[in-house]
């Protein structure tokens, strides 16, 4: 069993309206994974689904075998940017702190050796000299890394990122995708929801093409052409000029 | 007569200062998750809804506390059922049920007891705390105390960010409730001090004092706890030199410290900020 995850006909609607259809798929050990697809597609709750965050329809989801319940300290999810409150008290370090709660436990608090670990992934992010900051004083790109510090300090074996490059800036891109690929030759299994094409052959050994349905899953020559394109972009296909794809 | 001399002198007065103290000091660690949360007007509302539970209480002949939390947690539980069963928003629901709940409350109340009570339920008595009271009031305040430091990174992760803590298996419900019911604790005992038209002063100001001067939550939590303290006894000295309602002058005196921190907090003060923003452009204009 090297499947880090195993999704089969998985179906989540929102009220009665449908956003995954029927999606089944495995992603093994040690790939890296981007989730793509238009606007609407259903990335975002699919995989809020799989880590059994909103309801799903039908379908099993299957982390190294188990429900998620019994892997959530092994799985760590970094959600879209916007969703927290930026003035809230807490300093960035403590923030990154946050990743090793599952490890300490219900009614302790982490000690020298977890704060000293924190520490560690931020360092790793390059934000060590911003650790007493509030968190909102950081900019977007930032932020985005010291989320990503904190899903380390969780010493996960599988990250799943929701738009991770959104609206940050280059360094902060580039700082991001050199961790998540140092993460993959440890062994770690990553899979990235992103919606910017053009990058998506360097970052990426496969692609996930989603449009409600799963469109296709293969190595990413095989997803980045014409006519597999065309049918989750079918009203998009002037966009698709500017992406560089395989004829 | 002095403050001082008569606290010493006077066993009541004894009384209604340690009670004020220990109000203070919960209602700055409740309140603090409160206003990190976005739930003041939740603290209004629960507040107010303790009082059908409180005149039940005394109807039944049963302690008013276990009535007041009753009523209080009932009308939580129903606030969110109808803000996410309906298009009806959250504030909006609160609206309606807290003043249902308070105005039953009042019929409540006047068909079964005089209208003095109903004074110092809605504005407190500090001065007529009874032993049993006081002692009401401590174990609320352990209870609390406890909780918040059993479940304090439970409580700072799902203000903070309720989806990771849903990632890591959180039940964001569970402490939601887990709140509501400290907080309506907090209501009850509080309703002496300061009468639950003022409670949400004491909830909110302090915690909005102490989230101007830090940047920290266990920080905070501290400052407003500290807070409330120094309300309590500076608003206990003002009502009883000058014969003043207690709970009024326990808020004035939180809303004084509120004013100074709005006005000088080193980082988020508004004199500070027009000051450096001076400095810099005089600066620039070099």
């Amino acid at each position: 069993m090297n499947h880090a995850v195993s999704v089969r006909e998985l179906c989540v609607s929102y009220f009665g309206v449908e956003a995954v259809r029927d999606v089944t798929f495995d992603i093994e050990q040690g790939s890296m994974v981007g989730i793509i697809g238009p606007n609407g597609a259903g990335k975002s709750t699919m995989i809020k689904a799989m880590l059994g965050l909103i309801g799903k329809d039908r379908g099993d989801v299957l982390f190294y075998g188990k429900d998620v319940k019994e892997v959530r300290k092994q799985v760590a999810y970094v959600p879209q940017r916007s969703q927290i409150d930026w003035t809230f008290p807490i300093t960035v370090l403590d923030t990154v702190l946050i990743g090793t709660y599952p490890s300490v436990g219900l009614f302790k608090f982490p000690k020298k050796k977890e704060k000293a670990w924190a520490m560690e992934c931020l360092q790793e992010v390059g934000l060590a000299d911003f650790a007493k900051r509030q968190i909102g004083e950081l900019s977007g790109g930032q932020q985005q890394r010291v989320f990503l510090a904190r899903a380390l300090a969780q010493k996960p074996e599988m990250l799943l990122l929701d738009e991770p490059f959104v609206g940050i800036d280059v360094a902060s891109e580039e700082t991001i995708i050199r961790i998540l690929k140092e993460l993959q030759f440890e062994g770690k299994t990553i899979a990235v929801v992103h919606h910017d094409l053009s990058k998506a052959n360097a970052y990426f050994d496969q692609l996930l093409l989603l449009n409600k349905e799963l469109i296709k899953f293969g190595a990413v020559d095989e997803v980045l052409n014409r006519e597999v394109m065309a049918k989750a972009y079918a009203h998009q296909l002037q966009f698709l000029e500017k992406v560089e794809v395989t004829a | 007569m002095d403050f001082l001399q008569a606290i010493g002198q006077y066993g009541f007065l004894q009384k209604a200062l340690f009670t004020s103290v220990v109000v203070g000091i919960i209602c700055g660690v409740i309140g603090s998750f409160i206003i990190l949360r976005g739930m003041s007007l939740m603290g209004d509302a629960i507040s107010h809804a303790v009082l059908p539970g409180v005149a039940l209480s005394y109807a039944f002949g049963i302690n008013f506390f276990l009535g007041a939390v009753a009523t209080g947690v009932l009308t939580a539980i129903g606030i969110g059922y109808v803000s996410q069963n309906s298009r009806i928003k959250n504030d909006t629901a609160i609206g309606i049920l807290f003043t249902s709940a308070f105005a039953l409350g009042i019929i409540l109340i006047t068909l079964q007891k005089s209208s003095t009570d109903l004074y110092h339920i809605l504005f407190g008595n500090v001065l007529a705390v009874r032993p049993s009271d006081m002692w009401v009031t401590v174990g609320i305040g352990v209870i609390v105390l406890v909780a918040v430091y059993a479940f304090f990174k439970e409580l700072l992760l799902t203000s903070f960010d309720p989806t990771i803590a849903a990632a890591y298996g959180l039940r964001n419900n569970l402490i939601h409730y887990l709140l509501m019911t400290l907080l309506t604790m907090v209501t009850v005992a509080s309703l002496q001090t300061v009468g639950i038209v003022l409670v949400v002063a004491m909830l909110i100001t302090p915690a909005a004092t102490a989230y101007l001067l830090t940047d920290r939550l266990s920080v905070m939590i501290f400052l407003a706890a500290g807070f409330g303290v120094i309300s309590a006894i500076i608003g206990l000295y003002f009502s009883f030199t000058y014969n003043l309602a207690s709970g009024a002058t326990i808020v004035l005196v939180a809303t004084a410290l509120f004013l100074l921190a709005f006005l000088f907090s080193r980082k988020h003060g508004v004199v500070w900020k027009s000051i450096r923003a001076r400095q810099k452009r005089v600066e620039l204009s070099k």
